[in-house]
């Protein structure tokens, strides 16, 4: 209680500030909108906001699943293999560093028209990096005795990854899972942005920006902002049911 | 060499090792461990192994574990050749390796789970609880590894390696890292759980009071690669208190075993 009672005092001195430093600077609203200017611009797009969110939503969330079951794989793979890990990790290193916003073009030209596809696509590609390499640190670092416990007593390998390497990697894993749910959004948002005709709220965003709407611009990113956290504390609440044994107890 | 014809090897005593020869392909070239290792462990006796650091003693307990094969010679277990690891075998190791996300009483039960066996569930975690209670952890057993001590949790590791009634235990340094009256209070656990359910083991110690007080006999080896130097074979076998350390014919065991050791630690220096 004492918990969600900070958080939101803490949202609420957020906005305060936010609210005087633009009074106090008398900023005109195109140069940056106040918290008040926000309300009636969700109140006037509410329709949209609803359904772009919810489009924005799930394809993130989408291009999230995949970006588990593509990154949970390779991670796999580089775990246990060690030529495999090391012939693939300059070529993952090297494509996650490639911006993904220069991707973005490439991929909307390859795809085109196709809105969901392209970007269920980018938040896979900007969020399975993490998953990949904190999985495979997980499995190649498990001390040789956890393995020799259950290998002495004549346990199969399947037996090994499931009763030991899967649980006993799941705290790095969610802790790149965290990692993984925001850069999803910033991927999702990028193909929305750029794509012609698009959806989502970054579709809503760029049209702010053509009809010089900012307290639209500035709806848009807290409409961002309160779907990033809401995901987060979806994986923060699979962390505790999962992994809550990895939480050091407070006291 | 046929099998057949080496299975008088296997004969009599409980753990063979006969004529072991070992060596690690490293990185700067080869590394031999073991040459010609032989020793061999009664039913129910308790052999304790010492030799300088890195001698070779911990691939041993791989090699009775059946984790690798050695290079020359063979390992038997109750007359029959090691080959892949067997659920006849516990082992415990100086880091407790238990498992974070299992309550002390699940990782006890570990082995149970892997191991064949014809008890059915209430009777394994009545196992498990028995054993617990035997080494001083009854109340314990819900709670997490990360919640006990040091000493707690290597009993718990203690109890995992024996759960399942193996024929053959194998300690590798498992009291290393634990302050000296922990140390103590689980070398006196040790006899009890001998006492209460007889088995035959191998420990590697670093410790050669812990050495002569556990074990029926202690074998030291020479430096790398290793081979047994030297063997003593200790008078009684039963439970003892800890008064038999500080005793005058402790004392002079300690010196014969520590001249020994001195005498490995000189041949791996003088053979380097």
């Amino acid at each position: 209680m004492r918990q969600v009672f900070v958080r939101l005092l803490a949202i609420v001195i957020f906005l305060c500030f936010w609210e005087a430093l633009v009074w106090i600077n008398d900023w005109p609203n195109y140069k940056m909108a106040s918290p008040s200017d926000l309300w009636p611009a969700f109140w006037r797009f509410k329709g949209l906001f609803l359904t772009f969110g919810w489009e924005t939503l799930w394809r993130t969330v989408v291009g999230l699943l995949i970006a588990i079951v593509v990154g949970v794989l390779f991670g796999m793979i580089m775990g246990f293999s060690r030529v495999l890990r090391e012939g693939l990790y300059p070529l993952l290193v090297g494509f996650n560093a490639i911006p993904k916003a220069t991707v973005v073009p490439i991929v909307a030209l390859m795809f085109v028209g196709q809105h969901d596809l392209n970007t269920v696509l980018i938040a896979f590609m900007i969020s399975f990096f993490p998953i990949a390499v904190s999985v495979s640190i997980g499995l190649s670092t498990l001390e040789p005795e956890y393995r020799d416990i259950l290998r002495s007593l004549g346990a199969s390998k399947v037996t090994i990854f499931w009763k030991i390497a899967l649980p006993k990697t799941l705290p790095e894993f969610f802790g790149a899972l965290k990692v993984a749910v925001t850069l999803a959004f910033i991927g999702t948002n990028l193909m929305e942005i750029v794509s012609p005709h698009g959806r989502g709220l970054g579709a809503l965003f760029d049209s702010g920006k053509t009809n010089s709407d900012y307290p639209l611009m500035f709806a848009v990113l807290i409409a961002l902002a309160v779907l990033g956290i809401a995901l987060y504390y979806v994986v923060v609440m699979l962390e505790k049911i999962f992994a809550g044994w990895a939480e050091r107890s407070a006291e | 060499m046929a099998d057949t014809s080496e299975s008088k090897a296997g004969d009599g005593d409980l753990i063979v090792i006969d004529g072991v020869s070992h060596t690690y392909r490293t990185n700067t070239g080869p590394l031999p461990v073991l040459d010609d290792l032989t020793i061999r462990v009664p039913r129910h006796g308790f052999s304790a192994i010492v030799g300088p650091s890195g001698c070779g003693k911990s691939t041993v307990t791989r090699l009775v574990a059946g984790l690798m094969k050695p290079d020359a010679g063979s390992v038997w277990l109750q007359g029959e050749r090691v080959v892949s690891p067997r659920s006849t075998v516990g082992m415990a190791f100086q880091n407790p390796v238990l498992l974070e996300w299992r309550s002390i009483l699940k990782n006890v039960m570990l082995p149970l789970e892997i191991v064949p066996t014809r008890l059915d569930a209430a009777a394994r975690e009545r196992r498990a609880r028995d054993l617990l209670k035997l080494v001083g952890l009854a109340g314990f057993e819900d709670k997490r590894p990360s919640e006990l001590s040091g000493g707690m949790r290597q009993r718990a590791s203690l109890c995992r390696a024996l759960v399942h009634q193996p024929e053959v235990l194998i300690l590798d340094e498992p009291f290393g890292a634990l302050d000296a009256f922990t140390r103590e209070d689980l070398w006196l656990t040790m006899h009890r759980l001998r006492a209460e359910e007889p088995f035959t083991g191998v420990l590697i110690t670093h410790d050669l009071r812990e050495a002569i007080f556990l074990a029926d006999e202690v074998i030291v080896l020479s430096g790398r690669p290793a081979t047994v130097q030297y063997s003593l074979q200790l008078p009684d076998s039963g439970p003892r208190t800890l008064d038999h350390l500080y005793t005058n014919e402790a004392t002079e065991t300690l010196n014969v075993l520590r001249d020994q050791i001195r005498i490995a630690r000189e041949g791996e220096e003088a053979g380097q």
